[in-house]
């Protein structure tokens, strides 16, 4: 049954990932991929308030199975991530993949550090 | 350089008009086959607290892989039929990848107290997987050397 809830998570995450890249590089029209950099950032804070909240067994397994393995997991992506980094760093546009990277990265554990703080704020 | 630098071929006809819904259909089948594998793979390889997230590693790192086969054959070679990017690329690769794993592994690894096999598994599945895309793009590329069509994205 986590299994389906796994994929009743993703069906929703990947898609949403695609809506709300196209709805953010509409808005920044830019090289650098702020779409794919804004959900991953999302989904890397909402997975550390899962990830917390399963530890003070406050979120069941299978609520982390549908938000955090589905969801999260299917909103976020390293495979874009990647690609685009390599890309942008075939077109010698080398500050934007350096930035992309560091950013992502750095941006990334920052959220999940605050989804895990949060998540200690509002359940310990 | 200019803000506004775009890259080519890569994502103009996504940007035009409202999302299709047989895009957007594909897309999450393609998640949902993408997930069920990465949890398949996570459940079969299990970690404990403090160790290597051995199963994201291997997920993220073949994903690149693949996306950088897929690329060139997409938008260099095939003729492709116009839902198979979305469904491989966007559905299936990025349902199957996951960055919020990857942070959320490194944030665990520290709690744990594994700061060093935290550095390692952030570091190294960044080389791995930016080496996985370059590989998979050079390998595709030489492979199907002959067979592309102009439109194509190497450039040197």
């Amino acid at each position: 049954m986590t299994a389906l809830f796994v994929a009743l998570g993703a069906a929703i995450g990947a898609p949403l990932r695609y809506l709300a890249d196209r709805a953010v590089q509409s808005r920044h029209d830019s090289a650098f991929p702020w779409g794919t950099f804004a959900v991953n950032i999302a989904g890397s804070f909402i997975l550390g308030v899962l990830i917390h909240g399963t530890s003070v067994r406050h979120v069941p397994g299978s609520v982390y199975a549908l938000l955090g393995t589905g969801l999260c997991g299917a909103l976020t992506t390293y495979s874009t991530f990647g690609f685009e980094t390599v890309r942008l760093l075939e077109q010698r546009v080398r500050a934007y993949a350096v930035l992309n990277v560091v950013a992502s990265i750095v941006a990334g554990l920052g959220a999940a550090f605050c989804g895990i703080a949060v998540a200690e704020a509002l359940w310990s | 350089m200019s803000q506004t630098t775009r890259l080519p071929g890569d994502r103009e006809a996504e940007r035009r008009g409202p999302a299709p819904w047989p895009v957007l259909g594909v897309i999450s089948a393609g998640g949902v086959l993408g997930a069920l594998a990465r949890y398949a793979l996570a459940s079969a390889w299990p970690h404990s607290p403090g160790h290597f997230p051995w199963a994201t590693f291997v997920t993220n790192v073949a994903g690149c892989f693949l996306i950088g086969i897929l690329m060139v054959l997409i938008t260099e070679v095939w003729s492709a039929h116009r839902l198979l990017r979305p469904f491989l690329g966007v559905g299936v690769l990025g349902g199957f990848t996951t960055f919020s794993t990857y942070t959320g592994d490194v944030q665990q690894l520290v709690a744990a107290g594994a700061a060093r096999t935290a550095l390692a598994y952030l570091a190294g599945t960044l080389i791995a997987a930016l080496t996985a895309v370059h590989l998979g793009l050079t390998l595709t590329r030489l492979a199907t050397r002959g067979h592309r069509t102009s439109r194509g994205t190497e450039t040197s």
